[in-house]
């Protein structure tokens, strides 16, 4: 498509800024409390990865990250949000989430994850050729992240929340490692994350209906050996 | 052709029932579909081992001996589950538990189940694989909700969540391997392909590799069941309906197993050192002991069993982990007999729930006297399950055992005290079910017609795998190993 535009002094620092403040919107998951807040702030970190992907793509000249970028931007800032937002209309989810660990702990613990990431990033980093290699560790401790989020929350929808974290922080790492890996795994994964949603979907009203609530600790006192 | 035709052939059936599954006969044709997609498997099985492996679909779709011993294992279950599953869930209509509707779900997502793991077998392209493990975790999930009870619900909430989390993690070990292998195959298609990777293995930077190994194993190992990741599969077997329970143990876990051997042998290829094979050893180990003592104090039938499926993943991995052509023959002999072993006694079980009433322990009763045929195949399937001979699993479990003398005798006592313990809780627990006993009698209903073609046609084969071992077949899994490299290990 276009030929590689000349490097701007200010682009490379534009993708690295666009990283961290992808790194930044996996701890404010962490961080909120309102179910509605944590759905825009999932919206916006679709923002930040199209825009980082698109970074990316015109600073390596990359044609095809410029799909994967208007890819992601139908994905993941319109359809999916879209989605979230008419389940938390339709089954008149508020108020705030429950915590099983405290705010206050579970920032310490991500911020130790945070850490033991980029050490673990650190090899691997030196050793790609991307233009934009110094944010492997951002991908990683972004999936860490959002792992830490699914096991200390209780609600089903920020579960949920937290696996499409992870997987927008596979799709990082991707772009930032590899440009992205090829396309017909990229709309593979991308399917099974729709049909997921969907499942997840399917499920809120048989929990609903079974438990009569979303908070998992209903179903933990259903008795099973 | 062949290859494309064995995904088509699922698919098709799947589009078929979404379509037609809540009428009259759904369920026969659902049988008709299974047992034609077991027919192609045998056909590609024969191509594979008289002409060599076999490449379809632009390089994306790949078999080799190792995997068509797989797709004819699924094939095989696949049908016989299908052919139980008719009969089971005619019972279970009788009973007023389900209506047209819930029947078409649970008939497209069966074939769907077939379909994803059938891909993951053919498929050259490790994202693709990746793509269809995750389909299969799909598919179940719904049919592990099926019955929509509150625990089978929570079940597979449980079981999506888990492997979903796991799943995640190996998709970063896939984005890892990527990143490794297109420095030298390049950018684009051809970086994630196992044909062109395994041609290049010893080229492959073997930091990379180690990291995408554990992720692998990690994120895979989720889905194999291996302790500590193994939270998910009880209540999921449990709690769903059991001719799923019996896919989901005798089939699911193997193709999990076959995802994690590939990505081995091109790890054992970069890396020169025993971690891959460390690795397999302790966490199979760790799931072998854990499993058996877990089967301790349980008092749910499905239960019991789902334990000691994990059991038996655990010993496979062992066996891989041990490595060398001996560890590596025995652990495909044993994931093949515990696959048709497993699935036999889930029928057998579901059939025992579902003439009792309950899948407590404690309430059922009496098995012997209410229906003689059930006890006995309950006994016999105890029987081979837990490795006495001439049952297939006996010789795979001797196998294990004697390589594990040479290469890792540390592991034998503790191998022995589970092989023990497992031993004498299913008996003590099959002896409680079958034997008369004073507790009171269940009102014992009309006893339904109930099929034993599937159970006796896996014992009978699992007997004379046992038994004979035809030559053919040894042959057939030398082969198989050889064509996939997992004969040379450290």
């Amino acid at each position: 498509m276009s030929p590689p535009l000349p490097a701007h002094p200010f682009a490379n620092d534009l993708v690295q800024f666009l990283g961290s403040a992808l790194l930044m919107s996996a701890f404010a998951m962490l961080a909120l409390r309102r179910m509605t807040s944590l759905v825009r702030i999932f919206a916006l970190q679709g923002v930040l990865l199209t825009l980082s992907t698109l970074a990316v793509a015109i600073l390596s000249a990359e044609t095809h990250l410029l799909f994967s970028a208007i890819f992601t931007f139908a994905f993941k800032v319109v359809l999916l949000p879209a989605i979230l937002f008419r389940l938390l209309n339709r089954l008149r989810i508020q108020g705030e989430v429950e915590v099983l660990v405290n705010v206050p702990s579970t920032m310490v613990l991500g911020l130790a994850i945070a850490v033991f990431s980029f050490t673990l990033a650190g090899p691997i980093s030196e050793l790609a050729s991307t233009v934009s290699k110094g944010l492997i560790g951002v991908g990683l401790a972004s999936l860490l992240l959002s792992f830490l989020m699914m096991i200390s929350r209780r609600k089903a929808l920020t579960q949920v929340i937290g696996f499409l974290g992870m997987e927008n922080a596979l799709f990082f790492s991707a772009i930032n490692a590899t440009y992205g890996m090829p396309m017909v795994v990229e709309l593979g994964v991308a399917f099974d994350v729709l049909v997921g949603t969907f499942v997840f979907g399917i499920f809120f009203f048989q929990i609903r209906e079974t438990f009569e609530s979303l908070d998992l600790k209903h179903m933990d006192t259903t008795s099973m050996e | 052709m062949i290859l494309t035709a064995i995904v088509l052939c699922p698919l098709l059936g799947a589009l078929v029932m979404g379509i037609v599954g809540h009428r009259k006969g759904a369920d026969a044709l659902n049988v008709l579909f299974s047992f034609l997609t077991f027919g192609l498997s045998l056909l590609l099985a024969f191509r594979v081992f008289t002409d060599g492996p076999v490449t379809g679909g632009a390089e994306q779709l790949y078999s080799d001996g190792f995997s068509a011993i797989f797709v004819v294992i699924t094939g095989g279950v696949g049908a016989t589950t299908s052919l139980f599953s008719l009969r089971y869930m005619a019972i279970e209509k009788a009973h007023g538990h389900l209506g047209a509707e819930r029947t078409r779900l649970y008939l497209a997502l069966y074939q769907i189940f077939i379909l994803a793991m059938l891909a993951v077998l053919v498929s050259n392209n490790l994202g693709i694989l990746w793509v269809s493990l995750e389909g299969a975790t799909l598919a179940t999930v719904l049919l592990v909700a099926w019955t929509r009870k509150p625990a089978s619900v929570k079940a597979a909430w449980k079981y999506f969540i888990l492997c979903g989390v796991g799943i995640a993690l190996a998709l970063f070990g896939t984005i890892l391997l990527y990143f490794a292998s297109e420095k030298t195959l390049g950018p684009g298609g051809t970086a994630l392909l196992w044909t062109h990777l395994n041609g290049v293995k010893t080229t492959l930077e073997p930091t990379v590799i180690g990291l995408a190994f554990i992720f692998f194993i990690v994120g895979y190992g989720t889905k194999v069941g291996l302790v500590p990741l193994h939270n998910w599969l009880p209540d999921a077997h449990a709690e769903g309906p059991t001719p799923i329970s019996a896919v989901l143990s005798g089939l699911l876990l193997n193709v999990a197993l076959y995802a994690i051997l590939r990505i081995k042998v091109l790890a054992d290829g970069s890396l020169h050192n025993h971690l891959t094979s460390r690795l397999l050893l302790g966490f199979g180990l760790v799931s072998v002991l854990l499993a058996s003592l877990s089967m301790w104090k349980r008092q749910d039938i499905k239960r019991l069993f789902a334990y000691s499926s994990i059991e038996h993943m655990g010993l496979a991995t062992f066996a891989f982990g041990l490595g060398g052509p001996v560890g590596a023959f025995a652990g495909l002999l044993h994931m093949t007999s515990h696959s048709l072993i497993k699935s036999a006694i889930f029928f057998v079980v579901g059939h025992v729930v579902q003439t009792s009433g309950s899948q407590k322990i404690p309430e059922i009763r009496n098995l012997g006297e209410r229906t003689p045929a059930l006890a006995r195949a309950l006994t016999i399937g105890g029987l081979a399950i837990t490795g006495l001979p001439p049952f297939a699993i006996f010789a795979s479990e001797f196998l294990i055992l004697s390589t594990a003398v040479s290469r890792a005798p540390w592991a034998i006592p503790p191998l022995l005290l589970a092989l023990l313990i497992t031993f004498a809780v299913l008996f003590r627990r099959i002896q409680e079910m079958t034997s008369a006993s004073e507790a009171p009698a269940f009102p014992s209903s009309p006893t339904p017609t109930l099929t034993f073609y599937p159970v006796w046609i896996h014992f009978g084969l699992a007997l004379v795998i046992g038994l004979f071992f035809p030559d053919s077949l040894g042959r057939l899994f030398h082969t198989a190993l050889l064509s996939i490299g997992l004969t040379h290990g450290q």
